[in-house]
């Protein structure tokens, strides 16, 4: 009898190897992630763009407040973009050179899309996984609550805020935190009543755990994927909700600025001709937000497991 | 069906009047008073005008003459800076105004993005269905405050085709690039959530038995596809709508068309807070009667639901 020698071949290996390495969920979802085209694409826009927002100024040969008097008055011949006298983007109406202009923007816009996204990751999160995973008549009261503040109309609650207090970044963040959070909220509660009734969970609860440590070790890290796929598709709404508020003159103030408010800037002056001064700080905004939406869709799909 | 609309109405009241007492409040949170000005009113003065204004009383008793005001004749009383008008006729002055444009691109986003969407479905992965998810994925980036200021410069600077802005009474010229403006965000929404909800109706084992008893391949879709497949749509209406609101005050500045947009902004800009709040509680209360007006329709439509 022949012994087929890649057989034993194979068995030997087998026997060598330590121990078939588990595919985890993560795992499983970097390598579909990976393979999607389109959010490898995002998520490389969005790298380019962080650098952007960071280093930017290091680049930049003129600071975001001095005013180029060598343009001023004749932004419309001279203040447009030339690598010769460092206006990389041009210049604006008032001569200050629109690329430091521009990282500043994107700095502002990305941390207000960042920090209205993570405060609904929190409080979302925490609200949703305590009113899912009680029940009863708590839930009913804290969903109720949640479908009362949905259905204010709050782009006017915002803009009442922002005249009443004040215009200032804080009071902006406090405006789109105290909104964010809401949709976040149901997503989790509807996830979290799904995952109560699991054995691990009744596992835990045989075993005495108490209750908020139960949600905290058991129930939060089974929400990740969801949450990090709203999260990300959070984002730029954020950045939209800003930008329309800069956009009004009621969000970021001088000398601060976001894109929202560049481009504002940018489309009252097109009349004079000076394009650029809508088209650099547009360009960054679209190709943000086609960033966040094509990673945001390609986690969804990653994590999804109907699509295995 | 009947209690499921008397739960709904249940929720309504309640958000109302939290919206009511929260912007009161905030506006009374304010710092300085209505008739705060650089140079200082003689006490007398002031106290007088308080009192025209009722702010001289206890605030529990102000805000309970507000909304009696409101709930017995929608009375939002008198505007804080224009002395002679009262917040209602702000309101009625451009309320019309939006609610046409409003309408209309409401009619044009739905239209529009349920064909698109449907076509897509139908002809999934042919080049109909690329140009329409191409076409939509763009017009996600592309907001009204955005559109608006490509579209005035395409069509009135570079094209001269249409006016740069009025109103006049809502000639078609001066209603083109608002509808535009508002509509292509969420035509484009629409027409994501139209295709996939009829991909998967059209994958659906309904579907496949109306095409094996030998239906034509229209009555399939008409009949059998389309209704379920129109659901998801459906509960998107109620936020569409009041976006549609939100979008007048983009409209407004670009179009110069005068509608609740700019009395809003106006008011926000010169602190005139009766106007802010009559606006926003006008729109909440819109927010909250189209939500009622899209849950009962799901309600009547799909017959997985009853209440």
């Amino acid at each position: 009898m022949v012994i087929d020698k890649t057989k034993m071949q194979n068995l030997s290996d087998r026997l060598v190897e330590e121990e078939v390495k588990g595919r985890s969920l993560w795992a499983d979802a970097r390598k579909r992630f990976l393979r999607n085209k389109a959010a490898v694409g995002g998520l490389i826009i969005l790298v380019l763009v962080a650098l952007f927002a960071l280093f930017g100024n290091f680049a930049a040969q003129w600071s975001n407040e001095e005013l180029d008097f060598s343009v001023m008055g004749n932004v419309r011949d001279a203040g447009g973009p030339s690598l010769a006298n460092g206006h990389f983007f041009g210049t604006d109406d008032l001569g200050r050179d629109l690329f430091a202009r521009t990282v500043q923007g994107t700095r502002i816009s990305l941390m207000v899309g960042i920090v209205g996204s993570a405060i609904a990751v929190i409080a979302g999160t925490l609200y949703g996984a305590i009113a899912g995973y009680t029940g009863g008549r708590v839930d009913n009261i804290m969903m109720r609550t949640v479908d009362i503040l949905m259905a204010i109309p709050y782009m006017f609650v915002l803009i009442l805020l922002l005249v009443v207090f004040g215009r200032s970044i804080t009071m902006l963040f406090v405006g789109i935190g105290l909104i964010s959070w809401l949709d976040m909220s149901r997503i989790v509660r509807g996830q979290t009543l799904s995952l109560r009734r699991k054995e691990f969970i009744e596992a835990a609860e045989a075993t005495g755990v108490a209750p908020f440590t139960i949600i905290r070790r058991h129930i939060v890290p089974n929400l990740l994927g969801i949450v990090a796929v709203y999260a990300t598709l959070l984002v730029p709404l954020m950045i939209l909700t800003e930008s329309f508020i800069s956009f009004l003159g009621l969000g970021v103030q001088e000398p601060l600025t976001s894109w929202g408010a560049l481009i504002s800037e940018g489309a009252s002056t097109m009349n004079y001709g000076t394009l650029w001064q809508l088209a650099f700080p547009l360009f960054f905004f679209i190709i943000t937000l086609f960033g966040f939406f094509f990673v945001g869709d390609g986690l969804r799909d990653a994590l999804d497991p109907k699509d295995r | 069906m009947f209690t499921y609309i008397a739960k709904r109405l249940a929720i309504a009241v309640p958000t109302l009047l939290v919206l009511i007492i929260f912007s009161f409040l905030l506006m009374h949170a304010a710092p300085g008073g209505p008739f705060t000005q650089e140079r200082a009113l003689p006490p007398q003065v002031l106290a007088n005008l308080e009192a025209k204004y009722g702010l001289d009383q206890p605030l529990w008793r102000q805000m309970a003459s507000y909304i009696r005001g409101l709930i017995s004749a929608f009375d939002f009383g008198p505007s804080f800076i224009y002395k002679d008008r009262t917040v209602n006729e702000i309101i009625a002055q451009g309320f019309p105004v939006t609610l046409t444009y409003g309408g209309i691109s409401f009619v044009v986003a739905v239209t529009v993005g349920v064909t698109l969407g449907v076509l897509a479905a139908i002809f999934h992965n042919s080049w109909l269905d690329y140009l329409a998810v191409g076409v939509s994925i763009g017009a996600q980036v592309l907001p009204n405050f955005v559109m608006a200021p490509i579209l005035l410069l395409t069509f009135t600077l570079w094209l001269r085709w249409l006016p740069g802005g009025g109103w006049e009474g809502g000639q078609w010229q001066y209603l083109v690039m608002p509808i535009i403006a508002l509509s292509t965000s969420f035509m484009a929404s629409i027409a994501r959530i139209t295709r996939s909800s009829m991909l998967e109706v059209l994958n659906s084992n309904h579907i496949r038995t109306a095409r094996a008893k030998g239906l034509p391949e229209r009555k399939v879709i008409l009949r059998h596809a389309l209704k379920p497949a129109l659901l998801p749509v459906i509960s998107y209406l109620g936020p569409t709508f009041v976006t549609m609101i939100t979008g007048s005050v983009v409209v407004d500045i670009y179009f110069s068309t005068g509608g609740i947009g700019k009395a809003f902004v106006d008011s926000a800009l010169n602190r005139d807070y009766a106007v802010m709040m009559g606006v926003t509680i006008l729109v909440g209360t819109l927010t909250v009667l189209f939500n009622l007006l899209v849950d009962i329709l799901y309600a009547w439509i799909d017959p997985k639901i009853r209440y």
